[in-house]
């Protein structure tokens, strides 16, 4: 992409090919002999592993689109059905949800890597405005993707996020009727968000061209921030930047895995395990992480317009950076006053995210409104003023120059990675449930737990029967089958078993040839049957609260887990809320409230139940359900049972994740181990 | 630093390799879930599962037309005559040789089970029309006899026969 290549390739078929369409000598002026400054860092890499993880994006979800539904009745289930019948179904999704926070990881830091170095200055302005408009695409089309599953959440999400458009004067409504296609947020808004979830990655691999190609134009900035002169202070991209870029990237691949094989949805939030519901707001609605530094400018602002326009200038302000910084110094390697106030934008902006998952009350909000004034300040103020009268230091005479005198700055890089990692687990939508009324439930042991965790057959089995048993009167399991107590990893059931425990159950279906319906005896292929006809029934039997469907229970219901200890959550692999606040809550019942409590009518006191006044009663007690297998017949003992079952039922596919998990994960520690030595064997020379 | 000794460099040769097998594993092994994925899912094998067919309301030179698996099964109820003509025919001479019984049940003679789809482009042929009392397809004019044969026209071969048993004398399982 920079002019005319003089590459001229021997084969004479591709001399043919060449002499019509030169794409042999594009990809070579571009990807091979394109020169790259010798002495670009690792952060460097970001740029290949962002364009690796569009790929990955585009892949997995141009998949997932075969096999989902864009329909408000349907499109939670197509999901679920992704998960539990596609096979891979689970590794596709999960690398699809997890790919969107990795994506936008690696494009803060992009981003920040190009802050600190000054890569927007002359001559890389449209370059960078370009990235600004990518990311700004990036953010539509993670919302909008967001939205797909039709969860709580993204119900929600969708309706406070097209709500921001409202506050446009004068316009306003009219936009928001156009983006959801009704009166309210509905089956028409999830069908063109498909469609523009669809398409918008589309426009971002094109805007990406362009962005590579106004690299390719300019040159890379490097930490120096001094232009290459000479060929000394260049090496040809390929091998070098190609191999330090596939180094990056494995040791990328290996963060990523992770989250996909061992904890998925740690970064999720567990109400988007809740299907859709018009008619009931979470109490805590949070966006995805990578939202969370806008949301809580949006909020510090007490004005509607005023805090829609904050929060989109806190993006747009980027685009102006070339014009707002404007010394003539690139790196804040040079300069030791900008370089503070850079970390301590880092410092803000990381605030900034950490309050934009807190309730908005108290004293969050006025240090939202302090960080809210500190992100502006750094932009509008510190960087125009610093650039004038900052004197920075001498900057090498070559990049050269700059290899033969390097200090590793060690420090520096330690800050931002810890910085990574806290801007990461900044999740604490998952963590925001049960806290302000409920105590925190007790953390069991259980097998399923760690990077080796299985489920305990014997433990299914008894589950199955306390849920079929007990729960079963009141509670559907509409996501599981009795063809599924056959499935590997599961309760071991075999098929004569389960068509046994199926044959029990009557199931309508129809119409005949006489257009009659008719009962018949189920097949393993049905579903658990549910105890009332439709949520109207179950709700008018029930007091008017209807029985959730215990299908993702274990998965739908989380805690605070406080900071830091969400974090080490990250490292110990900690993924078990839901059963411990399952087992917490059928333990919890308490027959007389603590003093002056008033217990409303046909309620039951839950001491882990939030707000503690729970329509359920308390209906396990000793002995109510016989164990043929010696274990202890106790609450306590059913309470773990079913929990371990419901935990099996909303993550069938538990024991094969984190077997497979375990072999990619040796083997991107091997292919990184090689990538490594490859690549000193190949710098070796450079050096 | 150059690494100039002979030693040094088939080290190094054999680094490359090795970085670049592992990758190209690594690479194909990623593509293994990509195609798995597009395999029937486990809903719809389940749903897939053998059918029970009641043959006692399909009267005598009547035939019906069940799903299975998504395909359409054809069950005819011969007439005498249509068995005559099924029987009669110099197996040799067909283009996809087959006697009659090995298309039916030895003793349920009368019932002809077969997959409605013509084996040419898997369009669904309609009964009882074409020049052999059969199955004729309308797309490109194949032309099937009383057994589903293969007669005229440019399908290569024979319907199908689905498998199924009989369990009862008026009840087949088929799958």
């Amino acid at each position: 992409m920079s002019g005319p290549s003089t590459f001229q390739p021997k084969n004479p078929v591709l001399k043919w090919i060449e002499r019509r369409l030169p794409i042999f000598g594009l990809v070579h002026s571009s990807f091979v002999a394109y020169p790259t400054p010798r002495n670009l860092n690792y952060w460097w890499t970001f740029g290949g592993i962002l364009s690796f993880m569009l790929g990955v994006q585009i892949v997995t979800g141009v998949i997932l689109a075969m096999h989902y539904t864009p329909h408000a009745d349907l499109a939670f289930n197509s999901v679920e059905a992704i998960v539990r019948d596609v096979d891979y179904g689970w590794l596709l999704r999960y690398l699809h949800s997890n790919g969107a926070s990795m994506f936008f990881i690696a494009v803060y830091i992009h981003m920040l890597r190009g802050l600190y170095y000054g890569s927007y200055k002359e001559p890389r302005e449209i370059l960078w405005i370009l990235g600004v408009i990518i990311y700004l695409l990036m953010m539509a089309t993670g919302f909008m993707g967001y939205v797909l599953p039709w969860g709580q959440m993204s119900f929600w999400g969708a309706t406070v996020i097209t709500n921001l458009f409202s506050a446009i004067p004068y316009f306003g409504e009219s936009i928001v009727t156009l983006l959801w296609g009704g009166y309210s947020v509905g089956n028409p808004t999830l069908n063109r968000f498909f469609s523009l979830h669809y398409l918008l990655p589309f426009v971002i691999a094109g805007v990406v061209v362009l962005h590579v190609w106004a690299l390719h134009v300019a040159g890379q900035n490097n930490p120096a921030g001094v232009e290459p002169k000479t060929s000394k202070d260049t090496v040809p991209f390929t091998p070098y930047a190609t191999i330090k870029d596939a180094f990056g990237l494995a040791c990328f691949i290996l963060f990523f895995f992770w989250f996909v094989f061992y904890i998925p949805n740690y970064l999720g939030d567990p109400d988007n395990y809740i299907p859709a519901n018009p008619g009931v707001t979470p109490p805590h609605i949070v966006p995805e992480w990578y939202y969370l530094p806008f949301y809580a400018i949006l909020r510090s602002i007490p004005d509607k317009l005023a805090g829609v326009v904050a929060m989109f200038s806190a993006i747009l302000v980027l685009a102006f950076l070339p014009w707002l910084d404007s010394s003539k110094t690139r790196s804040m390697r040079y300069r030791p006053l900008a370089k503070q106030c850079f970390w301590i934008f880092v410092g803000v902006c990381l605030g900034l995210g950490y309050l934009g998952a807190k309730p908005p009350e108290g004293v969050y909000v006025i240090a939202g409104r302090i960080l809210t004034a500190c992100y502006f300040a750094y932009f509008l103020i510190v960087l125009p003023i610093l650039s004038r009268i900052e004197k920075p230091r001498a900057v090498p005479n070559s990049i050269a120059d700059d290899v033969l005198g390097k200090k590793k700055s060690v420090v520096a890089s330690a800050l931002a990675v810890i910085g990574v990692v806290g801007l990461l687990a900044l999740d604490s939508g998952s963590t925001a449930r049960a806290s302000d009324h409920g105590s925190t439930p007790p953390s069991m042991s259980w097998s399923f737990a760690g990077p080796f965790g299985k489920f305990d057959q014997g433990q299914l089995q008894r589950g199955y029967k306390v849920y079929k048993e007990v729960c079963a009167a009141c509670h559907s399991m509409n996501l599981v089958h009795y063809r599924n107590l056959t499935d590997p990893g599961g309760p071991g059931l075999s098929v004569a078993q389960a068509e046994a425990l199926a044959a029990e159950i009557q199931v309508k279906d129809g119409p005949n040839d006489a257009g009659d319906m008719f009962e018949r005896p189920g097949r393993i292929a049905d579903k658990f049957p549910s105890p009332f006809p439709n949520e109207n029934a179950a709700r008018a039997a029930n007091g008017g609260a209807a029985p959730p469907d215990l299908s993702l229970m274990a998965k739908a219901r989380g805690y605070e887990r406080g900071f830091p200890q969400f974090i080490f959550d990250a490292f110990t692999q900690f993924q078990e809320k839901g059963p411990n606040y399952i087992h917490a809550l059928l333990t919890g019942f308490e027959d007389t409230p603590p003093e002056g409590f008033k217990l409303p009518d046909g309620s039951t006191y839950n001491r882990y139940f939030p707000g503690h006044a729970m329509k359920m009663p308390n209906v396990l007690s000793d002995d109510q359900v016989t164990y043929d297998d010696g274990t202890p017949q106790s609450v306590d003992q059913y309470a773990k049972d079913v929990a371990a079952f419901l935990m099996w039922a909303a993550e069938p596919k538990l024991e094969e994740r984190k077997r497979l998990g375990f072999q990619v994960m040796i083997f991107m520690v091997i292919l990184a181990g090689l990538l490594y030595f490859t690549k000193r064997a190949v710098w070796a020379d450079a050096h | 630093m150059t690494t100039s000794s002979s030693a040094g460099q088939s080290r190094r040769d054999f680094l490359f390799v090795a970085t670049g097998a592992v990758a190209a594993v690594g690479a194909a092994a990623a593509a293994w879930p990509l195609v798995a994925q597009l395999n029937p899912d486990a809903s719809t094998i389940a749903a897939g599962a053998p059918i029970e067919v009641d043959l006692s309301p399909i009267a005598e030179g009547q035939d019906i037309k069940v799903f299975w698996r998504g395909k359409p099964i054809f069950i005819s109820h011969r007439t005498k005559k249509q068995i005559e003509e099924a029987r009669n025919v110099n197996v040799a001479s067909l283009p996809d040789p087959q006697p009659d019984s090995a298309r039916v049940k030895e003793g349920h003679d009368q019932w002809l089970v077969v997959i409605g789809i013509c084996t040419h482009l898997g369009c669904v042929p309609i009964a009882h029309e074409g020049a052999y009392d059969g199955f004729f397809c309308p797309c490109h004019g194949s032309v099937y006899d009383t057994s589903g044969r293969i007669r005229q026209g440019p399908a290569p071969s024979n319907l199908p026969v689905p498998p199924y048993a009989f369990i009862s004398d008026s009840k087949i399982k088929i799958g």
